[in-house]
């Protein structure tokens, strides 16, 4: 369903920018003026920015709009406006991954993802909020401030992407990237009401993303729409020489596959539904409202010709303490670069202290309680004497995962899930209670321990807010992803009159 | 500099028994580091030779040099070693300035190369050295602290940080432990070393310029009691930079242990810093306390798995290895086995291939190498090959002494010459005047002054008390300065007393 035609830039579709872009019917410097003036004039209350630089936003409008006045080919994403997740690192632009021990560092260079997007002639309007280095499911582990969900102010973004989910959904920006490690980018767009696709590992560059666990982290699109998610994630996909582990494949026909998918026939996909995410005899911690709102698009799916039925996969329920395990070593290993020696944060070196001291004055200083319970958590697991018990002992539960999985794929073509067992909770609920936010990502992280695409697309409203639909996907088959989500989005669409987005009131504060 | 109470060495092999063992860390000659695209030119300007790969920087990722994955295989096959199908990279995690990461990026559990074995040859004994494994990681940077007397870190002012040298490429060379050596233990490990360091020469990946640190060993050395079932405590001396003083420390080490034990006390676990200067080690860093690196797979990295046709194509194009060709060369040039060996365990083999090469024979380039410029490297503290005279120089030298151009005295001078940065032999012989006289008339004044000066000696060689010449023939000599040759001046005194 497209753009209402009366609909102000602020919320339409980045496609129908693109295309509006395209035919000059509007300039990259009204687009982007348009964003940094709700900007100004809503994240006050909603937090959804660490940094945001008008001028140089501007500045790469004016020169997008210049070229196109001259007749230079452009792309179709030049002068859409973006945000970015303050984890991807950008050059000459803060970058602090959420983190006290990165205030004031400005890199020397671009992640790919960035470089990607800035030759595609995105405009980056600034970067956006994060749990620190990634690890939460709330944004509140940010060293920075609270982001606020825009559905209501009182309830959290989801995260560690909730700066950008938040964006998004505020209309702050169009469309925002995000990373995702055990669900960081699917559950804060399951609760915001946003499309967030992970890809498959390997298929996106993590070349300049801050590392939070290497084995696990895939930057991927947070949008308005299935059609959107797919043009970002054609945008900064494809194999990086700079990323060993990134994979040498063409990145697919993705806007391609959503498209198909709109068209509603999904005639002989074979659809599994997982019983260990929220299925019989698994539904403690699962909202009955989410329970609700994931039957009927299942039922969705059913009524455009998929043919559904349940699937086991008994080691997903091994997947939490797996994952809380692997994600903490690799983190702990990752994070130790952080020593106050040659960027970022230095405290106490005053003279009086020597190196050793320094170095842990700064990390007590400049790391929050969650990333040291976690570096904690992960040197324990690695040290000599332990490493087979948690570390050793964890891979194997990913190999059974990955197992369970690919018995699936023998049955079906897709996994589907609700995204997260429950919707948006209250802005400071779970921040004494780690097991409790760790559960946020429940539904998201076999994905992730085996590497696979996987999709949240929202599916109605619970109690007024938001309720993600999770389809999972074989390795390099994100194109199903994009397709399945389409289709229920296409008909929800209809069904509703509305794009889901256009259900959200104009929160307090908030400027039309 | 060392207060420490040390037994003599040929005591300590009454009551003790060595056992040594080498990690040996050989900087890689490839022309960029091991993860990123950074020059590895030694000298520059410090940390002009960095990116955010070899500075750690956030969100930096490693690609592995492929060059050196070879050079580290070829190493492996000439070592005789099993080639792994399946190699990972690990993490090493701890904290240091120098490694700008927080871990190194190393091999653990699973190097590319294991099981291989390096036969040495000391005093016309073969030893076989087991090598454990061989593999690859990354250097770190290099620490200058600043301020001190020692330039360690202790007294220093302030220390900083070069990263120039973070991320070459360095290749881990691990020996098993080696018994049995003896007396010979200290002989052993630099014979090791030497031909360690030939093959590396001869396979072109490294330049093993032991003074730059291309080449470093850590050197291990434990002492048990003649007999006993079990190995001693070991002591890791660190950083030991030339092939001379991985002798010297491990001689010294068995002669400071010996003390240790004797007294009874325990040897403690420890690593020691060697001292150039005084031939000592010195405590370092107690290791009972043993660093826990939490080692695990590195994620940013895929496992390395070299076909099998990968490394055939590399074994088949090995060269001709530094033991083949001593045996090749020896026949060539009319040895005998401990003659060779002799020129081999001096590191000379590539110095008199080279003379012999330049036109030498192959009798004159061994007789120098191993006679005059041993003893000139021996007086100096430096090895053979860093005296500053090429083969080149020394092949014209052996020439001029076959053309009677010089003789051996003025040809030691010549070399004094060229040793002092004069120029070539030819050039510091006719600078300095060095030329034997010939037949000439300066000559034959000396000659006959030689006999008036000396009627006595005279009158004896004419009365038949020939031996009695050598007198007369050192007058003239020092008359001429040792610029005549000794037997024209035999012979025109001969000619002169002795009727025929």
């Amino acid at each position: 369903m497209s753009t209402p035609v009366s609909a102000p830039l602020t919320s339409t579709d980045a496609a129908e920018l693109g295309r509006l872009l395209a035919a000059g019917e509007v300039s990259s410097a009204e687009v982007t003026q348009a964003y940094l003036d709700r900007i100004q004039a809503t994240d006050g209350d909603l937090g959804a920015y660490l940094h945001v630089d008008a001028d140089a936003a501007l500045a790469a409008a004016g020169e997008i709009d210049a070229a196109r006045a001259k007749g230079e080919e452009l792309g179709p994403l030049a002068g859409i406006p973006l945000a970015l997740k303050d984890v991807v690192v950008t050059e000459g632009v803060p970058t602090t991954s959420g983190s006290k021990i990165l205030e004031g560092w400005r890199p020397p260079y671009d992640a790919t993802v960035a470089a990607r997007l800035k030759a595609a002639g995105t405009v980056l309007l600034g970067k956006t909020n994060m749990d620190e280095f990634a690890m939460g499911s709330s944004t509140e582990n940010s060293a920075y401030k609270v982001t606020r969900n825009p559905w209501d102010h009182d309830r959290i973004p989801g995260g560690s992407s909730g700066g950008s989910s938040a964006a998004v959904a505020g209309s702050l920006a169009p469309w925002a990237i995000g990373t995702d490690t055990g669900g960081s980018i699917r559950q804060p767009a399951a609760v915001t009401g946003l499309v967030g696709h992970k890809p498959t590992y390997g298929s996106v560059s993590r070349f300049g993303l801050i590392a939070f666990s290497s084995s696990l982290d895939q930057a991927g699109p947070m949008t308005r729409t299935v059609l959107d998610a797919a043009l970002l994630h054609e945008a900064i996909g494809g194999h990086d020489p700079l990323d060993s582990t990134s994979i040498d494949a063409p990145v697919g026909v993705l806007a391609e596959a959503a498209r198909r998918g709109a068209e509603g026939d999904l005639t002989g996909l074979r659809v599994g539904v997982v019983t260990e995410l929220g299925g019989d005899g698994h539904t403690d911690g699962y909202e009955p409202g989410v329970l609700a709102r994931f039957a009927e698009a299942v039922a969705l799916l059913e009524g455009m010709g998929a043919e559904v039925r349940q699937v086991s996969c008994p080691a997903f329920d091994l997947a939490l303490p797996a994952y809380y395990l692997i994600a903490p070593s690799e983190a702990s290993s990752n994070l130790a670069r952080f020593d106050g020696v040659r960027y970022g944060l230095r405290v106490g070196d005053d003279g009086s202290r020597d190196l050793d001291e320094v170095m842990a004055l700064t990390r007590e200083q400049g790391f929050g309680p969650e990333v040291k319970r976690r570096i904690i958590l992960g040197t324990y697991a690695l040290s000599s004497g332990y490493y087979e018990a948690y570390y050793g002992q964890a891979q194997k539960v990913r190999t059974l995962i990955t197992r369970d999985f690919t018995s699936a794929w023998d049955d079906v073509d897709v996994l589907v899930s609700p995204t997260s067992p429950t919707v948006a909770w209250p802005v400071g609920a779970r921040v004494d209670d780690p097991i409790a936010m760790y559960a946020a990502d429940l539904c998201t992280l076999p994905a992730s321990l085996a590497g696979l695409p996987a999709i949240s697309v929202p599916c109605g409203l619970s109690d007024g807010l938001p309720v993600g639909f999770q389809v999972m996907a074989p390795a390099l088959a994100d194109d199903r992803c994009y397709t399945v989500a389409a289709a229920l989005e296409a008909a929800q669409d209809s069904a509703r009159g509305h794009r889901f987005l256009d259900g959200l009131a104009t929160p307090a504060g908030g400027a039309a | 500099m060392s207060t420490d109470t040390l037994v003599d060495f040929d005591e300590v092999l009454t009551r003790y028994e060595p056992v040594i063992g080498l990690e040996t860390h050989v900087e890689l000659g490839t022309a960029s580091k091991m993860f990123c695209g950074c020059s590895t030119t030694f000298g520059a300007e410090p940390n002009t030779q960095t990116c955010p790969v070899c500075l750690g920087l956030p969100g930096a990722l490693p690609v592995v040099n492929e060059a050196a994955i070879e050079s580290t295989i070829r190493i492996g096959l000439a070592l005789g070693c099993r080639i792994a199908s399946w190699s990972r990279f690990a993490r090493k995690n701890y904290f240091y300035p120098d490694i700008p990461k927080g871990f190194q990026t190393s091999q653990y559990d699973e190097p590319l190369c294991t099981a291989g074995h390096l036969d040495v040859e000391v005093d016309g004994e073969t030893y076989r050295v087991e090598i454990e494994r061989v593999h690859i990681e990354e250097d770190t940077g290099k620490n200058l602290h600043v301020g001190g007397a020692t330039g360690r870190i202790h007294g220093a002012d302030h220390s900083l940080v070069d990263y120039n040298r973070a991320g070459i490429p360095l290749v881990e060379i691990v020996t098993r432990p080696i018994p049995g050596t003896g007396a010979k233990a200290p002989e052993v490990a630099k014979a090791y070393v030497t031909e360690l360091r030939e093959i590396l020469l001869a396979l072109g990946v490294s330049e093993v310029r032991m003074e730059q640190g291309n080449l470093r060993s850590d050197v291990n050395t434990s002492l048990a009691p003649i007999g006993s079932l079990e190995w001693g405590t070991r002591t890791e001396t660190k950083n030991v930079n030339s092939l001379r003083s991985v002798e010297r420390s491990v001689r010294f080490e068995m002669r400071r242990q010996a003390a240790v034990l004797d007294a009874g006390r325990r040897v403690v676990q420890e690593t020691r810093h060697f001292h150039e200067d005084s031939g000592s080690t010195s405590e370092g860093r107690s290791k009972e306390e043993a660093t826990d690196y939490r080692y695990f797979p590195e994620p940013d990295l895929v496992p390395i798995a070299p076909d099998e046709e990968w490394i055939e194509k590399l074994r088949a194009a090995l060269p001709e290895l530094p033991a083949a060709r001593r045996v090749r060369l020896q026949e060539e040039w009319g040895l005998s086995a401990t003659e060779m060996a002799w020129i081999a365990n001096a590191g000379a083999v590539e110095l008199v291939a080279g003379t012999v090469a330049a036109g030498a024979t192959p009798a004159d380039a061994r007789k120098w190498w191993l006679g005059e410029l041993a003893r000139r490297a021996n007086d100096a503290g430096v090895e053979l090959a860093q005296l500053p005279v090429t083969p080149a120089q020394v092949a014209e030298l052996a020439g001029l002494v076959q053309a009677g151009t010089v003789n051996d005295q003025l040809a030691r001078q010549a070399l004094d010459g060229v040793l002092a940065g004069e120029g070539d032999p030819a050039a510091v012989v006719k600078s300095r005047g060095l030329a034997v006289m010939g037949d000439s008339d300066e000559l034959v004044a000396a000659v006959e002054a030689a006999i008036e000066g000396n009627p006595d000696v005279a009158d004896k060689v004419r009365g038949g008390k020939v031996q009695a010449i050598g007198a007369l023939v050192g007058a003239v000599m020092k008359t001429t300065r040792g610029k005549a040759d000794a037997a024209t001046v035999k012979r025109m005194l001969e000619e002169r007393l002795v009727s025929s």
